[in-house]
């Protein structure tokens, strides 16, 4: 069952809990383009990303999609060479918009990167809570307790940690390490939380796990994964978005639309080329 | 059970181990004995100073034994030798330019790797670098002419409000009409200035090599957490950085210790035990072999050479210790000293 039927008239009276259980915020990106220097890489992209949903971003290497996932969270701009046009609203507020503050903003939308990277020099519990201390909330002992237990827990990572909190995070092994920073971009109670191929690195069971726990985070947190795997895209998405850039010109969104869309009855002949596996 | 007691197969023989490394070609091996040849020079040459140091410290570790260590006064005349004013002032004068030197250079090296944009970035680490290429000689003149004079003011400043601190105090007369400049100058304290000037390009340059390589993961980790470039440094980069900060730091307090003309520039050289770092008169280690060195006898001279020995000594703990520092931390491995 697609998001779109889910919060439809007929479920809104059949199933109540659902509806008002989905708290993830709207994404719209309106005409999005950037360049890293001269060099253009995104040719206006729009792409509306709706609460309670996981939209999955494909195509092959080098099409923009990583560009595009860090422009929804002001990453891009940490590139000296970068700029951008268009507009990215969250919950219909332009997050470039003057007077936006951008640690606001990468607070309420969260990243997980490709590779791990949790603060090694932070015990496990630290690194769950390093956002907090890094954006300036104060929390209480029992509260701080309760959000790393809480976090772990929705990374899908309690179970195997819970006796360990205070080893270096750097300790874990490469998957738990992923889990770890999943849990502390929870922790800060993102609205969004952005994926840049999280599972690229992992074996199939951390990866299940990750998977898991994007099934269950994404009422609360609208999950935007930028992935290579097909069955990935296929296994967690609602909506799928495919980006392609031809020889030299920069990157497009071929076709957007339902994952069930995508994968069996694409508009575009190069989308089925794409997710049936014949290029890219 | 009983061993088989077959004849040897050719299975056997598949059995046997064999050197799986290819045997070099000649001219690697060549290449290889003249770069170790290189290395191991260097190891000489330093291992032989310290060897002569030694060999030139026994008549004076005969005649004075360990007074030499415990004896304040440098008076071969009165037979009087002893270093233990000097050791004295050579460490405060040490640690003076370590307290200056350690703030700037860690901003210094801060500023550099995170704050300056990239177009001015490499103007500053070579301004930075001319630092260290200016003669110390050029340091002490500037320390003496223009430093000196306006660092008795801060001195005096200090000592009228910090004087109950045992070490800022200075003996003067309170009654007197004027304050007595010449009791606030050629002190430890403004030599330590001077020598700061030294330390800074040193520690920064090491500082700035260490913050630079602080992983670009975890940095963008803190800043998609909502983190401020502040926040990053404290989470990211100092922690990534603190051993290239206590090894940047150790290394220039070896500077500091052997830094002689400067000093000598600028301190009246005096054999008193002196705890007053603001208060004229100290002596050091490299000052006083410099000052003595063109008319001494040979039991002098070999006296001094004792007091090289020391200081050689030191330095070498100090900078050892700094090594282990920087390799043994995170980012040592890839850090050059």
């Amino acid at each position: 069952m697609s998001a779109i039927q889910e919060i439809g008239p007929e479920s809104l009276v059949s199933r109540p809990q659902l509806t008002t259980g989905i708290t993830g915020a709207r994404l719209d990106a309106v005409n999005v383009s950037a360049w890293f220097g001269t060099n253009r890489v995104l040719s206006r992209v729009s792409l509306s990303m709706p609460p309670g949903t996981v939209t999955a971003l494909i195509g092959p290497s080098g099409c923009g999609k990583s560009t595009f996932l860090r422009i929804l969270n002001r990453m891009h701009e940490l590139v000296p060479s970068a700029k951008l046009a268009g507009q990215v609203n969250l919950s219909g507020q332009d997050i470039y918009a003057a007077g936006q503050r951008i640690t606001e903003t990468r607070k309420r939308i969260g990243m997980v990167f490709q590779k791990p990277n949790p603060f090694p020099a932070m015990s496990i519990a630290e690194n769950v809570t390093a956002g907090l201390k890094l954006v300036g909330i104060k929390v209480s002992r029992s509260e701080r307790e309760e959000l790393i237990e809480r976090s772990l827990i929705r990374a899908g990572l309690w179970s195997e940690v819970r006796n360990r909190l205070r080893d270096p995070g750097g300790a874990l092994s490469g998957g738990q390490q992923q889990r770890l920073c999943i849990a502390r971009a929870l922790a800060v109670d993102p609205m969004v939380l952005l994926m840049d191929e999280p599972c690229s690195a992992l074996d199939p069971t951390s990866t299940r796990r990750v998977e898991d726990t994007i099934h269950e985070i994404k009422d609360e947190v609208t999950v935007v994964i930028v992935t290579h795997n097909m069955q990935q895209a296929a296994r967690v998405s609602e909506q799928c978005a495919f980006f392609l850039a031809q020889q030299g010109t920069p990157g497009v969104i071929v076709e957007a639309g339902t994952t069930e869309k995508i994968f069996n009855s694409p508009n575009d002949p190069r989308t089925e080329d794409y997710v049936n596996g014949r290029f890219g | 059970m009983v061993a088989s007691a077959e004849p040897p197969t050719l299975l056997d023989s598949l059995d046997q181990p064999i050197s799986p490394h290819a045997t070099n070609p000649l001219v690697d091996r060549m290449f290889h004995l003249v770069v170790r040849g290189i290395a191991g020079l260097v190891l000489v040459i330093f291992g032989s100073i310290g060897v002569f140091l030694a060999y030139q410290s026994i008549p004076t570790f005969r005649r004075y034994g360990w007074t030499f260590l415990t004896q304040s006064q440098w008076n071969p005349e009165l037979n009087k030798v002893g270093i233990s004013s000097t050791l004295l002032g050579t460490v405060e004068v040490a640690l003076v330019a370590l307290v200056v030197a350690f703030p700037i250079a860690l901003a210094t090296a801060l500023f550099i790797s995170e704050y300056t944009p990239l177009r001015i970035k490499g103007l500053l680490v070579a301004l930075v670098d001319l630092m260290a290429a200016v003669p110390s000689v050029i340091y002490g003149a500037w320390g003496f002419f223009l430093l000196m004079p306006h660092a008795s003011l801060s001195s005096r400043w200090i000592s009228e409000y910090f004087g109950w601190i045992p070490i800022f105090k200075v003996d003067t007369d309170p009654a007197a009409a004027t304050w007595a400049q010449s009791r606030f100058v050629n002190s430890a304290f403004i030599a330590g200035l001077c020598v700061s000037m030294m330390v800074i390009p040193i520690a920064c340059s090491v500082m700035r090599g260490v913050f630079a390589e602080a992983p670009l993961g975890e940095r963008e980790a803190a800043y998609a957490l909502g983190s401020t470039k502040w926040g990053v440094i404290r989470t990211v980069v100092l922690p990534f950085g603190r051993g290239g900060i206590i090894g940047g730091t150790m290394l220039g307090l070896g500077r500091a210790l052997g830094e002689t003309i400067a000093v000598l520039f600028i301190i009246s050289l005096t054999f008193n035990v002196n705890f007053h770092i603001l208060q004229n008169g100290t002596s050091t280690i490299s000052a006083l072999i410099a000052n003595d060195f063109g008319e001494s006898t040979s039991s002098q001279l070999a006296a001094l050479l004792t007091a090289g020995l020391v200081l050689f000594i030191m330095t070498l703990g100090v900078n050892t210790i700094a090594a282990v520092f920087i390799t043994r931390s995170r980012s040592g491995a890839a850090t050059e000293i």
